[in-house]
């Protein structure tokens, strides 16, 4: 079977021509999770971003084909674009603040998605909606419907976004740094409840993270980037195992574990970041025309 | 000791439950903490969000002044003076900032930036000192004349650290420090910090919610929770062998970048 999201050769410039994402290529199959590491700037929301047709404005893609679903996103129509990747892809932000409208109730922010856009009644959609709330074990769903964002916690806001971007089925979901704003504690919960409802609804998942210790707890397999390029791509277990990619070695080097507190806190080396460097102007040199 | 700490009260009026005449009710932060920081101890100080770690810091520093309890600095009761006796006292407790890039005036040039405690506290050499402190966080000299959206997450947070050493301070408070940065960055911010406590003999509190970076830093742990100190000790002891029920939740949430994790 095909992946459920094929990214081909995206490429994505900055207007003027510096480039953001160079050749990227990846596959996400239907229940599957993969995971987007690398550090800030190295164009990891980007691609989710790419996929969503939400880049800034100042973004454009030059090339490349991404097939969700069988149709190449990028060769269709922009209205038409828009419409499909409405009907089968949603986002779990990474600050779940700034994602809900302060001054409306949780509801309709829940409901809206499946009232304006694939056309359902209200009171299927309400009831869609509490459904979805228990789903993501929120306690009194019906009082946090008429409830405002800044009544809720963080964690539960959280549980919220996840609830809207079930709620139309999609095939594919995009979280980008879902849990990065959240306590540990609160993190294990809602990564538990993305993985569950994940698994039980059989969603494509494009995880978009920098902690590898996020990675080896929700992702099947994964892409590391460094400046808009794919350095590697694994398996989650045979990544952690034997990572092939300096940078890839370097980069678990410098995660912190409190359980070999002696080790595990080595820089990424000045060698490899030259090497890494070389491939991306190697990587430019071939694509230049 | 460098710091004692006796019973340590802090709450803060809530503004959102004022009644339209009267006082507002009060919210207590710091619930009595008693707690000692030896001379030349690295102490973390770790806790969820909203568990008083960071008003704790504050307290220390004397930029918010307890309700109740004592705060003794150098054998010096600290709890209740007025700031004009505070700013002597202030070369000698310095604080590191979380984000570099709002603690960082954006006008300002990173010499300037480094210079204007020094300012303060009417030092002479003024420019020799930043060029020293410069030197002891590893950034070249050139970087004087930069401004701080010139620099890269890690290098701002060298010249916050700068900042705060620029004055030989005997403690530093470093609030939350890397958690804005990419694991390298941290890793490298992280060991000049160390570095640093062992070349200037520094006394260092280190607030983060990060288990996995107190661990490597830290040789004692206080573990906040609402407001209290759930459990306090050597920092291997600590993890080896947590008391509180609290500390065992948060060891077990931490996602280790292991596969084989049980993390159940």
């Amino acid at each position: 079977m095909s992946a459920y999201l094929q990214i081909r050769n995206l490429c994505v410039t900055l207007k003027g021509g510096i480039p953001i994402l160079r050749r990227v290529s990846l596959d996400v199959a239907a229940g599957q999770v993969h995971g987007l590491v690398g550090e800030s700037g190295a164009g990891k929301s980007m691609i989710g971003k790419a996929v969503l047709g939400t880049l800034p404005r100042a973004l454009q893609v030059t090339r490349g084909e991404i097939w969700l679903d069988g149709v190449d996103l990028l060769s269709l129509p922009a209205r038409e674009r828009q419409r499909r990747i409405g009907a089968t892809a949603a986002l779990i932000p990474q600050d779940p603040l700034t994602a809900l409208n302060p001054v409306r109730r949780v509801g309709p922010q829940i409901t809206r998605r499946l009232v304006d856009i694939l056309g359902w009644s209200r009171s299927d959609a309400e009831a869609r909606a509490l459904h979805l709330l228990e789903e993501v074990q929120i306690p009194d769903p019906a009082r946090v419907m008429r409830s405002y964002p800044h009544e809720l916690s963080g964690g539960m806001r959280q549980r919220i976004l996840i609830a809207a971007a079930f709620s139309a089925e999609p095939k594919l979901i995009i979280a980008d740094e879902p849990t990065t704003a959240l306590d540990v504690t609160v993190q294990k919960q809602i990564l538990r409840l993305i993985a569950d409802m994940q698994a039980r609804h059989g969603t494509a998942l494009l995880f978009v993270t920098h902690d590898l210790g996020v990675v080896s707890k929700v992702c099947d397999t994964l892409s590391v980037l460094y400046a808009g390029k794919v350095i590697e791509d694994a398996r989650m277990r045979r990544f952690f195992t034997r990572p092939i990619h300096p940078y890839s070695r370097a980069l678990l080097a410098a995660t912190p574990s409190y359980e070999d507190p002696e080790g595990a806190l080595t820089p990424v080396p000045q060698s490899v970041i030259e090497q890494v460097e070389r491939e991306v102007q190697d990587h430019d040199r071939r694509a230049a025309p | 000791m460098m710091y004692q700490i006796k019973d340590l009260q802090l709450s803060l009026p809530d503004m959102t439950r004022k009644p339209l005449l009267g006082a507002a009710p009060r919210i207590e932060i710091l619930r009595g903490l008693t707690f000692d920081v030896p001379q030349g101890a690295v102490l973390g100080i770790v806790g969820g969000s909203g568990s008083g770690k960071s008003t704790l810091g504050r307290a220390m520093l004397r930029l918010l002044e307890p309700t109740g309890g004592s705060i003794t600095f150098n054998g010096q009761d600290i709890t209740h003076l007025a700031e004009d006796d505070l700013r002597p006292m202030r070369a000698q407790m310095q604080m590191i900032f979380q984000d570099p890039m709002s603690s960082l005036n954006p006008r300002r040039r990173v010499g300037g930036i480094i210079a204007g405690p020094l300012h303060v506290q009417g030092h002479e050499g003024i420019g020799a000192k930043v060029l020293e402190a410069l030197d002891m966080v590893g950034l070249p000299r050139s970087f004087a004349n930069r401004y701080p959206h010139e620099l890269s997450g890690g290098q701002r947070q060298r010249v916050g650290i700068a900042r705060a050493i620029a004055l030989r301070p005997e403690f530093i408070l470093a609030d939350e420090i890397v958690s804005g940065l990419d694991v390298s960055s941290q890793a490298q911010v992280l060991n000049l910090l160390q570095e640093l406590v062992r070349e200037l003999g520094l006394t260092l509190a280190f607030i983060s919610h990060d288990m996995s970076v107190i661990r490597r830093l830290c040789d004692r742990t206080l573990v906040l929770y609402r407001g209290e100190i759930v459990e306090q000790g050597p920092t291997a002891a600590l993890f080896a062998n947590p008391q509180a029920a609290y500390t065992r939740d948060l060891l077990d949430a931490i996602p280790l970048p292991d596969p084989d994790q049980v993390w159940a």
